[in-house]
């Protein structure tokens, strides 16, 4: 019989129904998520579906973490109608500061391995680095599931990408994506269920698989998954594993053992080059931080560069920690001195800059060097600004340069998987 | 719904994204008009001035990918837009402009060119290029996003059915 991929696995764990990719289903979910950019819009929504109560409040969360704090008065009163409803509903609300939506769903334990999780943000694909089918929508699909707790889906096409060998100690999770992405294209997984397997995972820390499951959005998945071998929780968990006669549209092999630390140009996160190509380019403003890179060993990464040094005249560095205990960390085993004596700003944990909405415009033709997940045109709120994508540690080297440089080698990135985030 | 649509189509690539269709800095907002003043205004600053009501997006591959953003598809909605023609779109963007009730129709093979007038049959799919004279077939809708499209959105939906 034909075994199932990861992703009709979880379907079927759902529905009972043995699915094959283009089916459709209504599934039951079994969280969501949204955003001060999402959540506003599906509240609208809900009411005018005619909603009273949402489904499960307790398997609900809203994460104010786009704009937080609020720049202006009107932000502030989208930011205060999702308080005044999710206090009447008894919906968890998280408050500005307390991080970005997909580092305090994966803390506070609202998704976990096999769930089928809906979030209001396209980077919701994230926590595939927990096993889980999580999926991206806009904000009516989201007050449809606060209404009615299910989703319509199409089951997708299963992407498999298999990774041969181990990163080089100047490698990071993020130069793995990042090549994987330039490898698949933008729109080279659209639609699809993108699942990943090596070696390479079985001891990556749960932070670099939320990176690199992260990126899945920026080739157009719907969803995508590290597989769970080696995936320490703080909890027990029954692992959803792919069967071994599954069947994938498309298998990639590739081999990452001579990686060098990558980046991805102007203006799309697919214009993937080694770092090589663009050694040399001056870099005015770096940043580091998002769902992508804005936890505790990326930070760590960056101060390891940094200790005892001082960013040079004319170039800033912007930190945006992934959440408040992130930042409590750094504070705690002193990366977060580290980072600010050497000239960084640390910012609210949030979204940042990465959103353009506040908290570090660039200026007219300013390069930027970013830990962030995409760089299209305008992303960081001034089109005229050019933005390249890199790990940590490049942001850190480059600004400490003051042009775009590879890292030093760094064998903490080698490390056996803690399960910090 | 109107069912036949007709109006001036304006032509775009591949991989055109949400952040250029409405930056991230404008998104935040339930002033539909708001968004509207601002749509596609890195790509191309003269869409607003030159759309007229009724005409068309057309695009290549991938429209709307990136952010989650239904204010994507509600901003060239409230600007005029009647509907979206893409050689394929990017999943979350499909889904949004179906659920808000703009027409989205995916055409593989178009060869569209910026101001071909075209006429939309949004019952059968079939897209006729007035200005030279070919005729295209949108790739049929499934059926739940057509009931929510025949709707006029997801709102309507729920609100009549309650549920799916």
């Amino acid at each position: 019989m034909r075994g199932m991929t990861t992703v009709e696995k979880i379907l079927f764990q759902k529905t009972g129904q043995r699915v094959r990719p283009g089916d459709i289903v209504i599934a039951p979910v079994d969280g969501l998520m949204a955003t001060d950019t999402t959540a506003p819009g599906a509240l609208r929504a809900f009411e005018k579906m005619g909603g009273q109560r949402v489904w499960a409040p307790e398997k609900c969360a809203f994460v104010i973490d786009h704009a937080a704090p609020a720049p202006n008065e009107r932000i502030a009163n989208l930011h205060q109608m999702m308080r005044e409803f999710a206090r009447q509903q008894g919906i968890r609300l998280f408050e500005i500061g307390e991080g970005i939506c997909h580092q305090v769903i994966v803390e506070h334990g609202y998704v976990r391995p096999g769930y089928l999780f809906i979030g209001a943000d396209s980077h919701t694909p994230t926590y595939g680095a927990l096993n889980a089918f999580a999926c991206g929508v806009g904000s009516t699909d989201l007050a449809a599931v606060l209404l009615t707790g299910k989703i319509w889906l199409k089951t997708p096409a299963t992407l498999r990408i298999r990774c041969h060998g181990q990163l080089r100690a100047d490698a990071s999770p993020k130069d793995l994506i990042l090549y994987l992405t330039g490898k698949v294209g933008i729109s080279g997984a659209t639609y699809m269920s993108v699942e990943f397997e090596g070696e390479v995972f079985e001891r990556m820390s749960l932070a670099g698989r939320m990176c690199v499951a992260n990126m899945t959005a920026e080739m157009g998945a719907k969803t995508g998954f590290v597989h769970p071998r080696g995936l320490k929780l703080p909890y027990p968990f029954e692992p959803v594993e792919p069967d071994p006669t599954a069947e994938y549209a498309r298998t990639i092999d590739v081999e990452i053992g001579e990686l060098p630390p990558q980046v991805a140009a102007p203006e799309s996160p697919d214009n993937v080059h080694p770092i090589d190509r663009y050694v040399g380019t001056p870099v005015h403003y770096g940043f580091i931080g998002t769902c992508g890179n804005g936890r505790l060993e990326d930070l760590q990464a960056a101060a390891r560069i940094l200790r005892g040094k001082r960013l040079p005249e004319g170039v800033r560095l912007v930190i945006a920690p992934a959440s408040r205990s992130v930042l409590l960390e750094a504070m705690l085993d002193g990366t977060a001195h580290t980072l600010v004596a050497a000239g960084a700003t640390l910012i609210t944990p949030g979204c940042g800059p990465c959103v353009g909405s506040h908290e570090g415009v660039p200026a007219d033709g300013e390069t930027v060097i970013s830990a962030a997940n995409r760089n299209f045109r305008g992303r960081m709120g001034n089109p005229r600004a050019q933005i390249f994508l890199a790990s940590p540690a490049t942001v850190a080297a480059s600004v400490l340069a003051g042009y775009i440089t590879p890292p030093p080698p760094d064998e903490a990135h080698n490390t056996e998987a803690i399960s910090t985030l | 719904m109107t069912l036949l649509l007709r109006g001036r189509a304006h032509v775009y690539g591949d991989n055109i994204d949400t952040d250029r269709i409405i930056p991230g800095k404008y998104t935040k907002t339930l002033d539909a008009s708001a968004l509207a003043a601002h749509v596609m205004e890195d790509l191309d600053p003269d869409f607003r001035e030159r759309l007229k009501p009724g005409d068309f997006v057309v695009a290549g591959n991938n429209f709307g990918c990136g952010s989650s953003r239904e204010q994507a598809p509600v901003a060239l909605q409230t600007a005029g837009v009647s509907a979206v023609i893409a050689r394929y779109f990017a999943r979350i963007f499909f889904r949004n402009a179906i659920n808000i009730g703009l027409p989205v129709l995916e055409i593989p093979d178009h060869d569209i060119s910026m101001g071909d007038e075209l006429e939309v049959n949004l019952s059968t799919g079939r897209v006729h290029n007035y200005t030279t004279g070919q005729t295209y077939w949108a790739k049929p809708l499934p059926d739940i996003m057509l009931r929510i499209l025949q709707a006029g959105g997801l709102v309507n939906y729920l609100r009549t059915h309650k549920t799916f």
